[in-house]
């Protein structure tokens, strides 16, 4: 017995496909968790005390319980409340909120970090509440929280893979039903990890773009 | 007889159980500079706060050119807030300065300076950076429009957020400690700009640790002491003698200093 990627690599169509998938479950979740994230934060910040804590009472939830299990609940469970969805877009729903649950934090921190003086500048000036959301700590905060969010978005990156427990055709459920095929588990598990470490580098490479090109005034706090 | 720009009435403000302000009464005039000097923890930031509604008071009274700000007293002499509308219209008029600048940091100069007249004034992009311009000229800092906070000294900084309050053409101007984080060297040019606006009539109310520069400026010093108004009146009044005892007091501190060729 030998290591012998070959085998693997006869099915290369089929993992491009999966590929595919991977980067379309991957993409939509980070979009909806992202602007998920922040109207939550927003709403803790801004909104009443009521909705402060219901809010809060998500984010505890949701970061406190495995993301396999909430999947399994929202996809298996689903249909005793009359939720039936198709794989994929119970593993872009699933994989949103769970990752809203964490950008609230990061936003939450990052709205904090703005300077106070900076949110009243803009009340001096006559902004109203949603001006200073969308003119001030909306982009002041970005700056402050790229690096989390592109640590978070490789979080949900990896985190795609359990999908494969509720049969979304991604890259893990796809390689991994190679190797039982070829009896090549070590094969393809290591041609797993190379996909998922290539993608990774790849949104950790555009992260330091977003970050140089804003590092222009992000040091800029007296 | 001068026209009140701003009058405070019995005006008090508690953080909880610690009393701040206590009970302060004083006439802002129109066209002139007022100082407001005192002790740290006197109560002359807050004060200063309140005027432009950052804080609000716990009781009393501020008008704005006879305009009730955030709070007013209903028929039967209760406060009763205003609404959000009303208080943004009459904060209109103010301008505010503060000692850290607070320029956002993600804006040039020049964004910094428009950005108010494009979304709050609603005025066309191009028009606003007209104006902001102009604004930028007049503190000499047109060549750094398109430079962002980070790039500029703080003496700079505090000019464009000068700059950027008077792009709204406030009838007030409010200045918090604006030079307190200066070094020696960059503070005269900042004074040198509210110096400008003073002789050109803007009414200011002018928080400062730098007394020279308020009796030189200031048409009335107010001195507050432990949220007390202890004094107010012209620089000669003040500091002239026979000296209040706790002004007396005050100032020998700053005399220690080494600032007693200022006075």
């Amino acid at each position: 017995m030998r290591f012998d990627l070959a085998l693997v690599a006869s099915r290369l169509p089929e993992i491009f496909h999966a590929l595919g998938i991977t980067l379309v479950v991957w993409i939509a979740s980070l979009i909806a968790s992202g602007i998920f994230g922040f109207f939550v934060a927003v709403g803790r910040r801004f909104g009443p005390r009521w909705l402060d804590y219901s809010l809060g009472a998500y984010v505890e939830l949701f970061r406190g319980t495995p993301f396999l299990i909430q999947l399994f609940l929202l996809y298996f469970g689903g249909p005793y409340v009359g939720l039936s969805l198709n794989a994929i877009p119970a593993g872009i729903l699933g994989l949103s909120i769970y990752g809203a649950a964490y950008f609230s934090e990061i936003f939450r921190t990052g709205f904090e970090a703005v300077p106070r003086g900076h949110v009243e500048a803009g009340e001096c000036v006559g902004m109203n509440r949603p001006q200073i959301v969308l003119r001030i700590l909306l982009p002041e905060m970005t700056m402050l929280v790229l690096p989390a969010s592109v640590n978070m978005s490789i979080i949900l990156l990896k985190e795609t893979a359990v999908m494969s427990v509720i049969t979304v055709p991604e890259l893990t459920l796809t390689i991994s039903a190679i190797g039982t095929e070829f009896y090549a588990f070590v094969e393809s598990l290591f041609l797993l990890a190379l996909f998922y470490w290539s993608l990774v580098e790849i949104c950790g490479w555009l992260g330091r773009v977003g970050e140089s090109r804003l590092s222009r005034y992000r040091f800029a706090q007296s | 007889m001068t026209e009140h720009a701003i009058v405070v009435r019995h005006l008090s403000k508690s953080f909880g159980q610690l009393e701040v302000l206590h009970n302060i009464d004083l006439e802002i005039e129109q066209g002139q500079a007022t100082c407001v000097i005192g002790p740290s923890g006197s109560g002359k930031s807050t004060f200063l706060r309140c005027l432009a509604f950052l804080e609000e008071a716990t009781a009393g009274t501020i008008e704005v050119y006879g305009k009730p700000l955030g709070f007013s007293q209903d028929s039967a002499g209760r406060r009763v807030r205003l609404n959000s509308a009303s208080i943004r219209a009459v904060r209109s008029g103010i301008g505010m300065v503060f000692q850290q600048f607070n320029l956002w940091p993600h804006m040039t100069a020049l964004g910094n300076v428009s950005e108010a007249l494009k979304t709050v004034r609603g005025i066309p992009r191009a028009e606003a950076e007209e104006r902001a311009m102009i604004q930028l000229r007049k503190i000499g800092l047109e060549n750094r429009a398109g430079h962002y906070p980070a790039q500029l000294s703080g003496g700079q900084q505090q000019r464009v957020a000068i700059a950027r309050a008077l792009a709204l053409e406030p009838r007030i101007m409010l200045f918090d400690e604006a030079t307190a984080s200066l070094d020696p060297e960059l503070t005269g040019e900042v004074l040198n700009v509210m110096r400008t606006l003073a002789t050109d009539g803007m009414t200011m109310v002018i928080v400062t640790h730098e007394i020279g520069f308020a009796a030189s400026i200031g048409r009335k010093i107010a001195f507050l002491d432990k949220g007390r108004l202890l004094l107010a009146g012209s620089a000669q009044e003040v500091f002239g003698k026979p000296r209040n005892p706790r002004i007396d007091q005050f100032l020998d501190t700053y005399l220690d200093r080494g600032a007693a060729m200022l006075i």
